[in-house]
């Protein structure tokens, strides 16, 4: 609407900023994707900025050969960590929007609290704890991490999108002789698919991009893919375009989720900002 | 009856919830009251040594040079990235709300860092802003240098006492597009009939925008500080994956990592630890406090 008043020298300066600005955001993305498609004898620092050649894959292919067993440690880790999360944040949610109970008032804060935790206040406690319970070094004890640390989001993204299901609903259901599950299974269950595909996205790119729990939790042999890739990184054997090429292949999964379900990405950030 | 089928919900309700409420217990509040039990012991070593150590850990901190220099690098990178992102995503988020056409486009991109980890972000930026000099000149000081723009070429993050500085690039370059969404969202929140009736009046649209628009954009500024000065707080991987461990971009998210799981110093480590939490409660809890009952207000 606001578009009508401007006129046409205002809307081209505007485009120029904007891709000015989108040079920005995109530097990083073409240079991980120019190197890794060079060929090892066209790789140099000094020609970064140029393109490559042709497509050559042995960036890609030396960088696989190195993470593929990370990547596969990540692909155990965020499956089930998004799915358990889900489950326990749609059952949270509910039972926080639609049955009152003393006490809830305070509950919900100190549940949210846990969001804004810095990890280096309990990660001494979190690695003995791990330890006692025979769960340090694997990919479960990192699962389980992510799983509770995820509670405060996964019930505040549930718990929001459930405020808006009508109690009539539910006093409907319960004057029918529904009972607290049947009412969850028969009613909210069915309209949950968004909140679900939110909070599965959520905590899928949040237990693939962890570095600090993954770090401490996990043994070499389980390292998920963002250890590894800095570990890669930090290597004088590797060399800076297989790091690139390795680069692209750790953010790929969330980039292509980010691409198809971009609307519910930002869904889950705008949650965790405590903005509906 | 009715009242047997209420009761039942109740133990069902508080049987669902409970182990939620018991791990966050444990893992939350019982680790953070762990840890300030270890931020008050002699625990150095990889035996747990619970022997009383009084506040000598966080008065040790105090004449800590080290952890002097975290605290000047926190201030510093707090200040540039949150200012950064700011400005940044307002200056975004207006320029996207003129109606143009591609807006879903230009959005998604300003958007996307937000799906990459910091790790990848910061071994990508670590080449970008390679401090070579000379004949090894590369990234983007070899852009600089071939655009003649060679006043902008500098060190990066090996600039002494301000390397830091530099660490904030990537980090308003992630979450940048973030603040964009906020203001983005503050801005559509804004009724149409405000602007009218202000055009109406024969307000200009710069008027418009300093008087009307920006005023009312507050609350999202406030907002977005407060969660982007919390992140700054607790930033680690992207330090750790542009620069390692070094002492000079150290924070005390890093110096808490090294001193506790490299040196052992456990004792330490946890007192840096609650200081942290310290600073990221101060910034949170009022936070929580009047989101949470505006939102019983509506």
């Amino acid at each position: 609407m606001t578009a009508s008043y401007r006129r046409v020298p205002t809307r081209a300066l505007i485009y120029i900023l904007l891709l000015f600005f989108s040079m920005f955001y995109l530097i990083p993305m073409y240079v991980m994707l120019v190197t890794g498609f060079k060929n090892f004898d066209e790789v140099s620092l000094r020609t970064m900025w140029d393109l490559p050649s042709g497509l050559a894959m042995e960036n890609f292919r030396a960088a696989y050969q190195v993470l593929a067993p990370h990547l596969w440690n990540s692909i155990r880790l965020v499956i089930p960590t998004a799915m358990i999360s889900a489950m326990i944040g749609s059952i949270n949610g509910y039972i926080l929007t639609k049955w009152r109970f003393p006490g809830v008032g305070i509950l919900f804060p100190l549940i949210l609290f846990g969001m804004f935790i810095p990890y280096q206040s309990i990660i001494i406690p979190l690695v003995q704890f791990m330890s006692w319970l025979g769960l340090a070094g694997g990919i479960p004890g990192l699962a389980l991490a992510h799983i509770i640390y995820g509670i405060p989001i996964t019930t505040l993204i549930f718990r929001g999108y459930y405020a808006s299901v009508p109690s009539e609903m539910v006093e409907a259901a319960r004057i029918d002789g529904a009972s607290l599950i049947q009412t969850y299974v028969s009613i909210f269950l069915p309209l949950s698919i968004p909140a679900f595909v939110v909070v599965l996205i959520w905590q899928f790119t949040a237990s693939w991009n962890d570095f600090l729990f993954a770090v401490i939790l996990t043994n070499s042999s389980n390292w998920p893919i963002m250890v590894a890739l800095n570990n890669m990184a930090g290597s004088q054997i590797i060399a800076w375009n297989v790091q690139m090429a390795g680069s692209f292949l750790a953010a790929l999964p969330t980039l292509i989720v980010y691409i198809i379900l971009g609307r519910y990405f930002l869904r889950g950030l705008m949650s965790g900002a405590l903005k509906g | 009856m009715r009242h047997k089928r209420i009761d039942r919900d109740t133990v069902t309700a508080v049987l669902l919830i409970s182990p939620s409420i018991v791990a966050l217990l444990i893992f939350v509040y019982g680790f953070i009251y762990w840890t300030l039990r270890v931020s008050t012991s002699k625990w150095i070593g990889l035996t747990p040594n619970l022997e009383w150590a009084g506040l000598s850990n966080y008065l040790g901190l105090m004449d800590d040079p080290r952890f002097h220099i975290d605290v000047r690098n926190t201030i510093i990178f707090t200040l540039l990235f949150v200012i950064g992102c700011l400005l940044l995503g307002l200056v975004l988020a207006l320029l996207l709300d003129q109606g143009l056409r591609g807006e879903t486009f230009f959005r998604s991109l300003f958007l996307f860092p937000m799906a990459i980890s910091f790790i990848v972000t910061g071994v990508v930026w670590r080449w970008l802003m390679n401090p070579a000099g000379g004949s090894r000149i590369s990234g983007l000081n070899l852009l600089f240098d071939s655009l003649g723009l060679d006043f902008l070429i500098n060190k990066w993050y090996t600039t002494p006492n301000w390397g830091i500085a530099a660490i904030a690039i990537p980090a308003i370059w992630q979450m940048s597009g973030f603040t964009m969404a906020l203001y983005l969202g503050g801005l559509r929140a804004i009724p149409e009939e405000l602007r009218e009736a202000a055009r109406v009046d024969g307000a200009s649209e710069y008027q418009i925008y300093r008087r009307i628009i920006l005023p009312l954009l507050r609350p999202v500024t406030l907002s977005a500080m407060i969660i982007l000065g919390h992140i700054s707080l607790k930033v680690f991987d992207l330090i750790i994956a542009v620069a390692g461990k070094q002492v000079t971009l150290d924070v005390p998210a890093v110096y808490m990592w090294t001193t506790t799981f490299d040196g052992l110093f456990y004792g330490r480590g946890a007192a840096i630890g609650i200081f942290l939490l310290v600073t990221v409660a101060v910034l949170v809890i009022p936070y929580l406090y009047f989101t949470l009952r505006q939102e019983a207000e509506v």
